[in-house]
This record gives structure tokens, sequence and C-alpha cells, in this order.
């Protein structure tokens, strides 16, 4: 539904150009749960900024149902902009009005009548669970009850679309849990298709389809989450993935358990975790496997599983070992040092 | 005859004089000075309407006029004065003098308070489609009230200070009547009860105020 094409921005500053985003593609899909993740200052917010023209592209194209919106003017754009809900990491309601208000005025300045207004903010009040705090303002809320206030705000309109810039990134983590489930619920049960910016794996892991990784302005990697999370190509990517579950053993450790052979980290996805391959390995080859971590990663439609283990044995022993994994479907990777 | 009897018709007409001079130049230097802070904010750097040429005419020109002090403004802009409202005495003719003095305070006013409204909410109604000119009227100044009332309650002291000068060109006026009487005739009760009423009138000034921020600040 939303296509960013060849997407590049460069600021004029003081200190010289800024390229913020050089080259940045990607397609969003209809009813789909996309993340974009990145470190600070790889671009994501000014990208996120570009899919509804808050930001113009110095090059490149939006293109919104097929619709190149990239040169339209600023009436245009505000028709557009209806259609396209945004929320913030710091919420950005009027702090002068209650909770009703800051649903209410954004509507009331886009013409609807009273009954229709009373009507959208009960619904939707209800489905983000703040219908006795009507009369609240923002400042008698809790973070994660601000963050509710600005979906409703934006879920009044009805919009096909929702842009999340870093909406849980200021929360603690049980509400950012209550947040992402109420994201996935208005996905599922709404159908509004979410364009999500973190720098948090986590909001990955929980919620997302898709899933794009940012550097310095550029997309280095894109894909399935299941696929980035089991098989990470760039080192950034590695990185956050590996910021989720830290397997990685300390030098001195290493070094001693490889005199005896090698450590190696081996991930299980589908249906290769059903089976009992360790026992098998250990049987058909007659090495014996001593696991050292293991863990289950639980995505949003799928799960895999992670073990680290030592294999004791020669080289050929230990190359014999790894081709009978792999050939189960295992990865196996030989572990760095942390 | 009493001193009331005798003074107070003088006191009263006084009294009127400067809340005629006050009220009548505050409106008016609202209604210049509001749409000049909106014009500061929207052509600031970083504004939807950045010109810096622009912002920074206005900024010298309003600079200029806030360092001459009331005293002299009153005499430098009389042929200005006369233009506007064909004289140069009386209530009428002090009214420009004062509002060429507070308009660009006002300005200023306006222009601080708008930037404290955090560009986030700006964004956010960007965001929903709506255009600027609505939420500079329903976001922008709806936030900006608490402060912008507050630096209105300052202003409108300072403005009931320089009416005292009013006198000077003949307007009357509370001050004017405590100098004439106060320090010229020598009857210091007159003087005395018109700076009670300045008193009293400063603090009434400063709690309603107070009262408006606190009811729309939330």
């Amino acid at each position: 539904m939303i296509r960013l094409e060849h997407i590049t921005k460069t600021f004029t500053t003081k200190k010289g150009k800024v390229e913020a985003l050089r080259d940045v593609s990607l397609e969003v899909r209809q009813g789909e749960i996309f993340g974009i993740i990145g470190y600070s200052g790889a671009g994501k917010s000014t990208l996120i900024r570009c899919v509804n023209l808050l930001e113009k592209p110095t090059s490149g194209k939006v293109i919104i149902h097929d619709q190149d919106c990239t040169s339209y003017t600023e009436k245009q754009l505000s028709a557009v902009r209806k259609k396209i809900g945004m929320i913030f990491q710091s919420f950005h309601l009027l702090k002068t009005a209650t909770l009703y208000d800051n649903i209410a005025i954004p509507l009331r300045l886009t013409g609807y009548s009273k009954e229709e207004i009373r009507r959208r903010i009960e619904k939707y009040v209800r489905i983000v669970g703040l219908e006795d705090k009507l009369d609240a303002y923002p400042r008698q809320l809790s973070g994660g009850q601000q963050q509710r206030v600005a979906i409703a705000r934006a879920l009044v309109h009805e919009p096909e679309l929702l842009l999340c810039d870093e909406a849980t990134s200021s929360l603690d983590p049980e509400t950012t849990d209550s947040i992402l489930e109420l994201l996935m619920e208005i996905n599922r049960e709404l159908g509004i298709t979410i364009l999500l910016i973190t720098h948090e794996m986590h909001v990955i892991q929980k919620i997302c389809d898709r899933v794009a990784v940012m550097e310095s302005g550029q997309i280095v990697e894109q894909g399935q989450v299941v696929d980035l999370f089991t098989r990470p190509q760039h080192p950034t990517t590695k990185k956050f993935v590996r910021s989720l579950y830290r397997d990685d053993l300390q030098e001195e450790f290493l070094t001693s358990l490889r005199r005896t052979g090698d450590v190696f980290r081996l991930t299980f996805v589908g249906d290769c975790a059903n089976e009992p391959l360790l026992a098998e390995l250990s049987v058909q080859l007659n090495v014996r496997p001593n696991i050292l971590a293991g863990q289950i990663v639980q995505l949003k439609n799928a799960s895999f599983g992670i073990l680290v283990i030592h294999l004791p044995g020669d080289q050929v022993q230990l190359n014999e070992a790894r081709e009978f994994l792999a050939s189960r479907g295992v990865m196996v990777e030989r572990m760095g040092i942390a | 005859m009493s001193f009331f009897e005798t003074r107070m018709p003088y006191i009263w007409k006084a009294l009127v004089e400067t809340l005629q001079m006050l009220g009548t130049s505050l409106l008016f230097s609202i209604l210049i000075g509001l749409p000049l802070g909106i014009l500061l904010i929207l052509t600031n750097k970083g504004g939807p309407l950045s010109n810096r040429f622009i912002y920074e005419t206005l900024n010298v020109i309003i600079n200029i006029i806030r360092s001459i002090p009331f005293i002299i403004l009153l005499f430098f802009i009389l042929p200005f004065t006369k233009l506007i409202v064909g004289t140069t005495i009386g209530v009428k003719g002090v009214i420009v003098p004062l509002v060429v003095y507070a308009s660009p305070y006002v300005a200023r006013i306006m222009e601080t308070a708008l930037l404290e409204v955090d560009r986030g909410v700006v964004e956010a109604y960007r965001a929903m489609g709506i255009s600027m000119r609505q939420i500079i009227w329903n976001v922008m100044l709806r936030e900006a009230r608490p402060s912008i009332i507050s630096g209105l309650t300052i202003a409108t002291v300072s403005l009931l200070g320089a009416t005292a000068m009013a006198g000077l060109v003949g307007a009357g006026g509370l001050g004017d009547l405590a100098y004439r009487f106060g320090h010229l005739r020598y009857e210091v009760d007159v003087m005395y009860v018109t700076v009670g009423i300045l008193i009293l009138l400063v603090q009434g000034i400063q709690t309603l105020g107070n009262r408006l921020v606190a009811r729309f600040k939330k």
C-alpha cells in the first residue's frame, strides 16, 4: 500500500551537508506490521516522516495506493494524512485539554458533527481502555495511558495506516508490552497496517511481520522477521539479534574449551526442532556434545531454538558433525569471542 | 467642605481617564502585538514561513522601539500621533504613543509564549492533516494561553506605569493627579489616595491574571 522508491534526504546545516537518507526503498503491504530498526542517528525518524511527507525527500518517490504523492500540495497532502495516523515517543498531547478534548479537537477541526465526534470517541476510547478517564488531563495520566490517548486520537480518524515513531521507547517494559498488545489488536481487529520505527529488538520480535535494519541512512538488510533473526547477514543486524539473547562466552572459557574440541551455536527452526538431533549425533558419529546454554525465542508468528554446545574431537570429527547437523536443517556457527 | 467632597470628583475623573487609557491602549496593543508575535514565530528559523529578512527586520524594529523610554517616545512620535488621531493632546493623543510603546512588548510576550509550545504537538496536528492556520489558532494559541496571560499581566502593569506620564500631554489620569496635587500643590492627602488606588489596581490586575492563568493551566 505504501512504496518508498529511492528516497534520499539531505539536510544542509552550518557544518555542511548531512545525508540523512541514502537511496532507501521499501514497501509496506496491506495488513502487515512492518518494523524499521536502527540505532539513533540511523535516519529512521526522517524516513517515517517521509511517509506522510512531513519531511519532503530530496529525491525519490513516495507512492501511496499507486498514487505518487511526492509533489502533492499542502492541501492534497492534508487529505492523504487524514488516512494515515501517527503516534510519537512523547505522545504530543495538548497539556491544557482533557482526554476528551484532546481527541475531539482534531475531529472538530476536520469538520465532523458533534454527534459523530461523540460516537467515534466513545467507540475508540473503549478500544484503548480509557472510557472512565474522559475528563482527565494528560498530566493526571501515566505514560502508558497518555500513549493510549494518542492512539485513540489517531484511530478516531479511522486511518488505513498507523505510523509509530518510537511509540514505546519512553515506557517501562511492562507498559511497553501492553501498548504492543494494543497495537497488535488494532492491526488484527481493525485491519490497520502499521509501520513502526524502534531501536528495541524486543518490539520487532514481539509484533512485526517484516523488518528492515537501518544504518547511516541506508537499509542494510530487510525481510521476514524469522529470517532476520535466524540468519542475520549484516553485522548491525547480528548485533541487534544478539542484543536479545546474550550467549557470548568469556574468552578464557572459550579458549579452554577449544583445547579439546570446538564451541558452536546451533539454531533450530521449524521441523528440525522436533527431532532428537544431538542424541543421534552421539550415536551415529560417536561425539558427545555438551550443552552450555539454550533458549527458545518466541517471535510473532514463529519460534526458534538456540543451543550453544561444546563438541569434543579433532578437526575431522568436528567437520563431520557440522555436516550432519547442517544436513538436518540446523544452522551451525562457530562461536566467537564476547 | 470635607476632603472627600472637594477632591473626590478629581480623583474619580482621574481614575476614569487612567482606565480609559489603559483599556484602549491594551486592546490595540494586543490587536497589533498578537499578529506580530505570530509573524515572528512563523518567519523565524525553522518556522513554517521561515524568512530571515522579515524576521530580522521585525526583530530590529521591535528592539529599537523597546529601547526608547516612554517619556521620550511620547514626544518623539508627535507627528505620527497627529497623523493617526488628528491631535497630540488629551486621552486621544496619548493612546497612540502608549500603543506604540506596548505593542512590541506584547509581540515579544506572544513570541516567547508561542515558542514554549511543544513543537511535537504541532507536528502531531500536521500529521493529522490539519492546516497551519488552524494549528496556530486552535493548538498553539490554546496551549500558550497561560503564558500569554501571565505575560500580558506584566505588560498591563507596566502600561499602567506609562500612563502616569500622560499628564505631560494633558491626558490626566491618576499619575498626573498625584504629581500635580502631591508635588506641585503639596496636598499629600490626594497623593496618598491616588497611590493607594494605583496599588489596588495593580493588585487587582495581578490577581485577575493569576486566576486566569490557573484556570487555563489545568
